[in-house]
């Protein structure tokens, strides 16, 4: 029941989004809303929200230091070492933070346990990797070829993407591979926690939600590209303008632009307040960013207090009688 | 005892959670999926909250658990105040997606089946209270953003399953932002030791230690006795006398090792494998070291229950290394304590500038990874002994045993202790073979009773915890005829017997340092027809 209303609620979310956009393109006093106001108060939101949490977690102190070491320590010379699963030093770190943030290293692991005649079977799955990869790496070229939108003249490199991203051209306009990948990558993902019974159990409408939105985008963007074409040269003269912090309102966009910009705003809103975080926390993650060399360099903790001990005395003023007859040496006779 | 399902049969599971929301569940309190309560009067006696400010004394099956009226708020204001110490504590409330990575690597998961044992739920349970008490979205949102309010229910739930994790990070290797459900059930008990609710085995435990200076409570004189008896044994098994010193001043080196070794089988004959070694290099070399009656722990019960209590214990050993004037410190095989040692000593205690930077007085190898630790583990400075030729041995003693090596948690995902041991092992025995490689070094699983879940009331618990790792090891039993399971943690000798009679009942268990001892061939010794065991080499089949 929980999963359908989780899931209820999260569609009917993104569908009001669109409502709301349809709505507001056909007036023209609300274009000025949706393509302007709420842009600009979404990407305000976005850094403001962004680095406010990343103060937050800052504001914690990391009082011990504690990777997960996954792989050999530094220890004797001969010991062939694990410099990324177990790094000693800062360098070793970053080698090791570059693996997780840019290949999902970690996710790189990942194995199905599964019970098969009274014995549990460690299978190779790869799947929730590589479609982690496709997902975020598409997003970001895609976020990357939308600068042409923005920045006039448009980048060297970001013609050169377009030209890669779009090799498989299909006629006129262009097909992205990243569009198809995307679209793909998150209905992937949006599909195994609806039909992988553990996925649904622990998912939540804070799952669900995020990736209607970026399903949203993804076909906005696409229909508007394929279907429901808009007028590119006015869409990029307001662009330009939200960039340039000239915003003006050019006539006869299509509604459809004004659904995929409510949608990305929101997301761009959503972002501080939610799971979408863990972009900014993975970096601060003490489990990942701390070198293994407590044994080699102290690590200083800002609350460390002193704490009530059991002397030496007290114990010995405990015990001193039977120490003396078990002839183990005393302080004081 | 409860009732253990049968015997390896019994386990079938399909790992299918139940369909409908996990906040709906209703909490199935189990006899043998639980450890007792603390006594009062152990927690007064190491300062911790006894509940004599509000009540009395309370039992996990009732439904009443004898809250103070203002549970929520202590509750809630310990919480606060460790988010606000911890930057793990909040980012990993605050990041996790959900990707379910983690929900089956975790072995009282694969053991139980219950999916409140996968990762991601158990830190749900605090989560969800995080989000509807801490954040503004989980606030307004409620349920549909998968807040909760904290209610006595929900503390029940809490309690209960924060109680069934060892902290072994197993999960936390798989996750791609490193979340560490350790850490997360380390905060949880800590808040709830608030509300006195803590269990038995651990304090106990840290009572006794904190007052004797070890976790069995071994008052001086009969700590001394234990280790007289072993020596009376190795007289008999390996055919020399000796004696060793007690809380000597002056001595070079000062050995710390966990009680566990000290009291019961197997853990005794690795303790007695130390004290061959350690003759050994005195004859051989010299070595001078002593053993200390006050800093007669090595393992910290504390650890598992609140970070004060665990830097009390810990503190005696830097204390006795200053008040002895040794100059470095050795630590035996154990798990728990080398994750505190490794993660933790030295911050809370440092700058260690009263002890020299540890150098093998018998290899003068540096041991520069512990220079400001000045602690070094037993598998590192064996090892290095091996490889400089220093021990003359004859691994063909070890003939009968066709060994398997057990990483144990905490030195592999807390320190990365993971090829010392290995070759340790290659070079005292003839016949090592690895178990499968999705159970070993950082992937390495619990034996089923880590972070003080040791307690015989919890045995059904144990037994399945404990059974990814026995699925593993009857696996190379089956496959290479392996008879024993080689480790380094004392949690672990300690449970691997109950848990090989109950899943693997020919395959016995040993510390790597017993193996050593059996190999190492004594000046002046007898005729070593006997292991240290007392057994005779030629014919023994090993049990648990």
């Amino acid at each position: 029941m929980d999963v359908k209303v989780s899931l209820g609620v999260s569609l009917g979310a993104v569908l009001a989004i669109v409502l709301v956009a349809l709505v507001g393109a056909q007036v023209s006093s609300l274009q000025l809303v949706f393509g302007i106001l709420v842009p600009y108060a979404a990407f305000v939101i976005f850094i403001l929200g962004f680095i406010y949490r990343v103060v937050d977690w800052g504001r914690s102190p990391v009082p011990f230091r504690i990777p997960t070491t996954c792989g050999q320590q530094k220890t004797l010379p001969w010991i062939k070492r694990n410099k990324l699963e177990c790094p000693s030093n800062t360098l070793e770190v970053i080698g090791r933070m570059i693996l997780e943030v840019f290949a999902f290293r970690s996710l790189f692991k990942h194995t199905k346990a599964e019970m098969a005649s009274g014995n549990i079977i460690y299978g190779g799955s790869k799947w929730l990797w590589l479609g982690a990869l496709a997902f975020h790496y598409s997003f970001l070229i895609i976020a990357v070829r939308h600068l042409r939108l923005f920045v006039e003249p448009v980048p060297a490199f970001v013609n050169v993407l377009d030209l890669v991203d779009g090799m498989l051209q299909i006629g006129a306009p262009t097909l992205y591979i990243t569009d198809i990948l995307l679209i793909g990558a998150v209905s992937y993902l949006f599909v195994r926690r609806v039909i992988v019974p553990k996925m649904r159990y622990i998912s939540l409408a804070n799952d669900y939600f995020p990736l209607f939105l970026i399903l949203g985008i993804g076909i906005s963007g696409v229909l508007m590209r394929f279907f429901i074409r808009v007028d590119i040269v006015s869409v990029k003269e307001l662009t330009v303008g939200l960039a340039s912090l000239h915003p003006v309102l050019p006539e006869g966009i299509g509604a459809i632009f004004f659904v995929h910009v409510a949608l990305v705003s929101t997301l761009f809103a959503y972002f501080p307040f939610s799971k979408l975080m863990h972009a900014g926390g993975v970096f601060l993650s003490p489990g990942r960013n701390l070198a293994n060399t407590n044994r080699a360099k102290m690590h200083v903790n800002p609350w460390n207090y002193p704490v009530k001990l059991h002397t030496y005395e007290e114990y010995e003023n405990d015990f001193r009688e039977k120490m003396k007859n078990a002839g183990i040496p005393v302080e004081r006779e | 005892m409860a009732n253990i399902p049968k015997y390896y049969e019994s386990l079938n599971l399909d790992y299918k959670p139940p369909r409908g929301n996990w906040m709906d569940r209703p909490l199935n309190i189990k006899s043998g999926i639980y450890c007792y309560p603390a006594r009062p009067n152990v927690l007064a006696g190491i300062q911790m909250n006894d509940r004599s400010d509000w009540g009395k004394y309370w039992v996990v099956e009732d439904e009443d658990w004898e809250l103070p009226d203002d549970w929520k708020e202590r509750f809630l204001n310990k919480m606060r105040d460790m988010l606000d110490k911890y930057r793990t504590f909040k980012i990993y409330m605050d990041i996790c997606v959900r990707c379910g990575a983690c929900a089956d690597k975790c072995h009282y998961f694969l053991g139980s089946g219950d999916p409140m044992n996968m990762p991601v739920m158990r830190a749900e349970l605090l989560r969800s209270v995080y989000r509807g008490e801490f954040t503004k979205t989980g606030k307004i949102l409620g349920r549909i953003a998968g807040a909760r309010k904290l209610t006595k229910g929900v503390l029940r739930q809490i309690w209960y399953y924060m109680f069934q994790c060892s902290e072994c990070r197993r999960c936390s290797t798989f996750c791609p932002y490193g979340i560490d459900t350790a850490e997360i059930t380390i905060m949880a008990r800590e808040i709830m030791n608030e509300l006195g609710m803590n269990i038995a085995w651990i304090q106990e435990s840290c009572y006794k230690c904190i007052h004797t200076g070890n976790h069995l409570g071994l008052q001086p004189q009969a700590y001394k006795e234990c280790i007289d008896c072993m020596l009376g044994d190795i007289e008999e098994n390996v055919g020399i006398s000796f004696d060793v010193s007690w809380n000597r001043k002056g001595a070079d080196i000062l050995f710390v090792t966990p009680s566990g070794d000290v009291f019961a089988e197997p853990g005794i004959y690795t303790l007695a494998g130390y004290l061959l070694l350690f003759e050994y290099l005195r004859k051989e070399y010299g070595f001078d070291y002593t053993w200390s009656t006050y800093a007669s722990e090595g393992g910290d019960f504390g650890y598992f229950t609140a970070n004060d209590i665990a830097k009390r214990m810990n503190s005696k050993i830097y204390l006795e290394a200053k008040r002895l004037g040794v100059k470095w410190i050795l630590g035996g095989e154990c798990g728990h304590m080398w994750r505190v040692l490794n993660q933790y000593m030295t911050t809370w205690h440092g700058p260690v500038d009263f002890l020299e930077e540890p150098v093998s007085p018998i290899t003068g190898t540096k041991f520069e990874n512990a220079k400001a630790h000045k602690m070094v583990h037993i598998m590192e400075f064996t090892a290095d002994l091996i490889k400089h030729g220093k021990l003359k041995l004859d691994p063909s003693r070890n003939d009968r045993l066709r060994v398997t090596y057990h990483d144990s948690c905490n030195p592999s995902r807390g320190m990365g202790l993971l090829e010392e041991p290995r070759y340790v092992i290659k070079n005292v025995c003839n016949h090592f073979y690895e178990m499968p490689e999705n159970t070993l070094r950082d992937q390495t699983f619990c034996c089923g009773s880590g972070s003080g879940l040791n307690a015989s009331e919890n045995m059904e618990l144990r037994m399945r915890g404990g059974f990814p790792r026995q699925n593993a090891v009857r696996y190379v039993r089956d496959k290479y005829g392996v008879n024993m399971l080689a480790c380094i943690c004392a949690i672990d000798r300690a449970a691997f017997p109950d848990a090989q009679r109950y899943w693997n009942p020919d395959v016995g268990c040993t510390g790597i340092t017993e193996l050593v001892a059996n190999a190492l061939i004594m000046e002046g010794e007898g005729p070593r027809t006997n292991n240290l065991r007392g057994f005779e080499i030629a014919t023994w089949e090993p049990k648990p």
